[in-house]
């Protein structure tokens, strides 16, 4: 009954929020455009022959780069500056009296946003085999399932530091500098612009405990077939999510209980 | 043109909106960190490149720094000015205020491009410059007046065709009303900037070059660090930097004629 309850809710949710994300297809053409750095990468890496050092070939190298822009494009998480835009405008006011977690509504909207964003990959991934045709290959089903998985999982660990973030505006009200920090490691060090196999060993030795190379270079290792270990890699983005999921309860519990409606 | 007034009238806006930013102090404090982290991890993610070997794109570790600090520069610029201030043309078109805007005795692209001002991307601009005494330390340039006069001009340059760009995609607005989207493609090709252009294969150096000219930007006055410039590719950069203020000021003029106020 309840969990019925739930799917329905969802359901509707989803299907809301698709429509509404349709409306701005070009937009969304244009988001999944901007995610193309990691193509300027491969780009540099190939044209100098730096893959040489850290023994992959440039065959592996650009489908690594091709699936570091998949799962980039699937785990895009804007939480923060939604968030930070409802309650500037005092929009989270009603959403506190429904009996849903605000962060539902997000949660839907960016699921529907990467529904709509999927074909705009695709032709971007098709004009990649065209200028690349030999690096294409086809995943087989169990890596391709595990590899949806885990890009789910780097959405959802991103998805729950973001909301943390995000529950800080009910103390700071500009909470998108803290992101825009944040993103800086995100950046350099989750595998976007380089493979995390290329990092010097000082970095090596630490940077697995972190959640950053779980965020692409984990599952871009796995879809596109280069070296991971998927087992550990798995439980490391399982053990991130169990701890951020009660952090950000308790924060948002916390939250609410400050917040006083923009102008009152 | 009072040269005068608008002198006045720009210390007018730099005093009001100073003191509004100033307002935030944590959020400057919290910019001023990532100003410095991004710098880190631009300067870390280089380093990769050069592990093993010497070179890229016949760029060393040391001249490739040269860039890494003018394209530091122009981003702080780019923070300080026009990114708080482009984004706000969204605004005033979305709400209707551009009308004010074009009602005031003054310049509207003057107002528009001027009107607000982030402090927090002053250190970035001081820390590109940090890095540029830096680099001019270790590459023995030998400072002298043809070399300052010449790299002023180029980056007076590069910042002119930098404005120019994000005008262009902002005035645009006046068509699509929504251009965030397309200023974050912009953002993401700038992105490039970071790297010596002969580090990208051929075709997307024509394509940096002619279609979106950021290789200008950063690559050129870097040249003229060096002294490995030659005076064709000053001057094209000078008449590119003229050709683009001219168009962007066209383009303005002729969009405001298709500008109705949200409410008419």
């Amino acid at each position: 009954m309840i969990s019925n309850l739930i799917n329905r809710k969802i359901i509707t949710l989803l299907k809301v929020q698709y429509s509404n994300m349709l409306e701005y297809r070009v937009e969304i053409a244009l988001w999944a455009i901007s995610g193309i750095i990691p193509f300027f990468m491969l780009n540099i890496w190939t044209n100098n022959n730096l893959n040489e050092s850290i023994n992959i070939s440039d065959v592996m190298l650009s489908r690594y780069f091709l699936c570091a822009f998949f799962v980039r494009q699937f785990s895009v998480v804007w939480v923060v500056f939604s968030f930070e835009e409802d309650s500037l405008m005092g929009k989270v006011s009603p959403y506190l009296i429904q009996p849903l977690n605000p962060f539902f509504r997000y949660f839907a909207q960016h699921i529907a946003e990467q529904i709509t964003r999927f074909p705009f990959a695709l032709i971007i991934a098709f004009f990649f085999f065209i200028f690349n045709p030999e690096s294409i290959w086809i995943p087989n089903l169990g890596i391709l399932l595990l590899s949806i998985v885990s890009t789910f999982f780097s959405f959802l660990i991103q998805f729950l530091i973001q909301s943390i973030i995000a529950c800080l505006c009910f103390w700071t009200e500009k909470a998108s500098s803290i992101e825009r920090l944040l993103f800086i490691p995100t950046l350099f060090l989750s595998g976007l612009l380089a493979p995390v196999v290329s990092f010097p060993a000082y970095v090596k030795s630490w940077i697995y405990l972190t959640p950053f190379p779980y965020l692409i270079d984990f599952p871009a290792n796995l879809l596109s077939g280069n070296e991971t270990n998927i087992s550990g890699g798995l439980s490391m983005q399982i053990l991130w999510i169990f701890l951020l999921l009660p952090l950000f309860k308790k924060i948002w519990s916390e939250g609410t209980k400050k917040y006083t409606a923009m102008g009152s | 043109m009072n040269l005068r007034k608008y002198l006045k009238v720009y210390n007018k806006f730099l005093h009001t909106s100073l003191a509004s930013e100033l307002e935030y102090k944590t959020n400057i404090l919290v910019d001023l960190i990532t100003a410095i982290l991004s710098l880190i991890g631009s300067i870390f993610l280089l380093s990769i490149f050069f592990q093993n070997n010497g070179y890229i794109g016949g760029w060393k570790f040391e001249q490739a720094l040269i860039i890494q600090g003018i394209y530091t520069i122009l981003n702080g610029i780019t923070n300080t000015w026009f990114n708080p201030n482009l984004t706000e043309i969204v605004k005033h078109i979305r709400e209707g205020t551009l009308d004010f805007v074009l009602l005031k005795p003054i310049d509207s692209q003057f107002f528009i491009s001027l009107k607000k001002i982030n402090p927090s991307g002053f250190l970035e601009i001081m820390l590109g410059l940090f890095l540029l005494f830096f680099c001019i330390r270790i590459n023995q340039i030998n400072l002298n007046i043809s070399f300052l006069t010449l790299s002023l001009v180029t980056i007076s340059c590069s910042i002119c065709i930098l404005y120019s760009l994000w005008f262009f995609i902002s005035t645009t607005t006046i068509w699509f009303v929504k251009t965030w989207n397309a200023i974050e493609v912009l953002r993401s090709f700038l992105y490039i900037g970071r790297f010596p252009l002969n580090s990208f294969s051929f075709s997307l150096r024509i394509f940096f070059s002619v279609f979106i000219p950021i290789a200008f930007i950063t690559t050129i006055p870097s040249e003229v660090f060096l002294g490995l410039s030659q005076m064709w590719k000053i001057l094209l950069e000078v008449i590119v930097a003229t050709v683009f203020l001219i168009t962007s000021r066209k383009f303005w003029l002729f969009a405001l004629k298709y500008y109705s106020s949200a409410s008419s």
